[in-house]
């Protein structure tokens, strides 16, 4: 349930930078979280419904957007995508690949009431 | 309010060998309601304010500062991940026992209860300390740096983390670690790299444990190293069984080599 973690830093980052603009509230929330990242949706859901209880995010929207898996091979350079953190490269089979999308946890931005 | 770090998403308890303190109770309360809805239908209204924020900075900024300790102090700092039962702190107890003689250590014992494994270390005679994480399911680099202030490990040491045991939720976490080694055992099956794959991908050292088992389950070495290898080809191998002692010399010649060498570069 590190899920309950991730979003008690959500409401964190977004309290910490909604008070420092003096704002009245937080009207929506946009994130991003690579799909290889290690965060089952519904376990975030669930953290999320309880967790912005009594919070400046409670009752905002949220925003998600999930980013999907990117790899490029160290072998022969091709960027493919993938679903998982194992897969082979299409072009030569190879295992050695670096991620470079899809792991993303990130607080883009936050719509305030003044 | 942390002095410290100035945080607060903490309410660990570092139990040092005589007493019990430090629980940040100043964590976050999770009510129960509903409150949200997360489909997409572009907001204009209000002030748009960019952050572009890691969910997880914080503690990145933490796992950072303590690395910068350690790396000041030459110390190889460790961080031991495996699901629970894999032989973790008998691995621990072996290496304490075998090496106290060669080298200096360190333990930081993480369990959601109880100070029964840092009892374990301590009787090998290393200073250890236990975090307990309650209902937490990892170490965090916060924890971690309270438990280096409280245990202040020697110069030219290594640190033993011993997360808790989960596969799951640790690989997200950073410590400040130099390196962080997976344990699996073969009675937990030759498909557990695949199974959980995130904590092989972040882990440079790859031990499996209990070979001295192997007659008794069914587990086909090749199949689990290829299996690891293909989530992270970079992985060391090593297996042993801490019972019979074999597979354990490689293991130390590793840990020789990292005692004496800068960590930083």
């Amino acid at each position: 349930m590190h899920e309950i973690t991730l979003v008690a830093n959500i409401i964190e980052l977004a309290e910490k930078e909604a008070r420092k603009a003096g704002v009245r509230s937080i009207r929506s929330i946009e994130i991003e979280i690579g799909k290889l990242s290690c965060i089952e949706k519904a376990a975030f859901d669930f953290a999320w419904m309880h967790g912005v209880k009594n919070t400046m995010l409670y009752g905002a929207e949220r925003i998600t957007h999930f980013i999907p898996g990117e790899a490029a091979c160290k072998s022969c350079h091709e960027v493919f995508e993938v679903e998982e953190l194992y897969e082979a490269c299409p072009r030569c089979g190879d295992y050695f690949s670096e991620i470079v999308h899809g792991q993303e946890l990130r607080v883009k931005s936050i719509r305030v009431e003044e | 309010m942390c002095v410290t770090c100035g945080c607060g998403t903490d309410d660990a308890h570092i139990v040092t060998e005589n007493h019990h303190h430090h629980g940040h109770d100043h964590g976050h309360h999770h009510h129960h309601g509903e409150g949200q809805h997360s489909h997409s239908h572009q907001d204009t209204n209000g002030r748009l304010i960019t952050l572009e924020k890691d969910i997880l900075h914080e503690n990145a900024l933490l796992a950072a500062r303590n690395r910068g300790y350690l790396d000041a102090k030459k110390i190889f700092a460790i961080n031991m991940v495996s699901s629970p039962g894999s032989g973790k702190t008998m691995l621990l107890e072996r290496t304490l026992t075998d090496l106290k003689n060669e080298m200096d250590f360190s333990v930081i014992e993480g369990d959601q209860n109880t100070s029964l494994d840092a009892e374990r270390i301590r009787s090998t005679g290393t200073k250890a300390i236990q975090i307990n994480t309650g209902k937490g399911c990892h170490l965090d680099a916060h924890m971690v740096l309270h438990a280096i202030q409280d245990l202040d490990p020697p110069d030219k040491s290594i640190l033993f983390i011993e997360n808790v045991g989960n596969l799951v939720c640790p690989s997200m976490f950073d410590l400040g670690e130099n390196e962080r080694v997976v344990i699996f055992s073969v009675t937990e099956g030759d498909d557990k790299p695949i199974k959980y794959p995130d904590m092989f991908h972040t882990s440079g050292v790859c031990v499996i444990n209990k070979t001295d088992l192997l007659p008794y389950v069914p587990f086909n070495m090749e199949t689990a190293i290829e299996n690891a290898k293909k989530i992270n080809p970079e992985l060391t191998f090593f297996t042993t069984s801490c019972t019979t002692g074999d597979g354990l010399d490689k293991w130390y010649d590793w840990l020789r080599v990292k005692v004496f060498k800068p960590v930083t570069g």
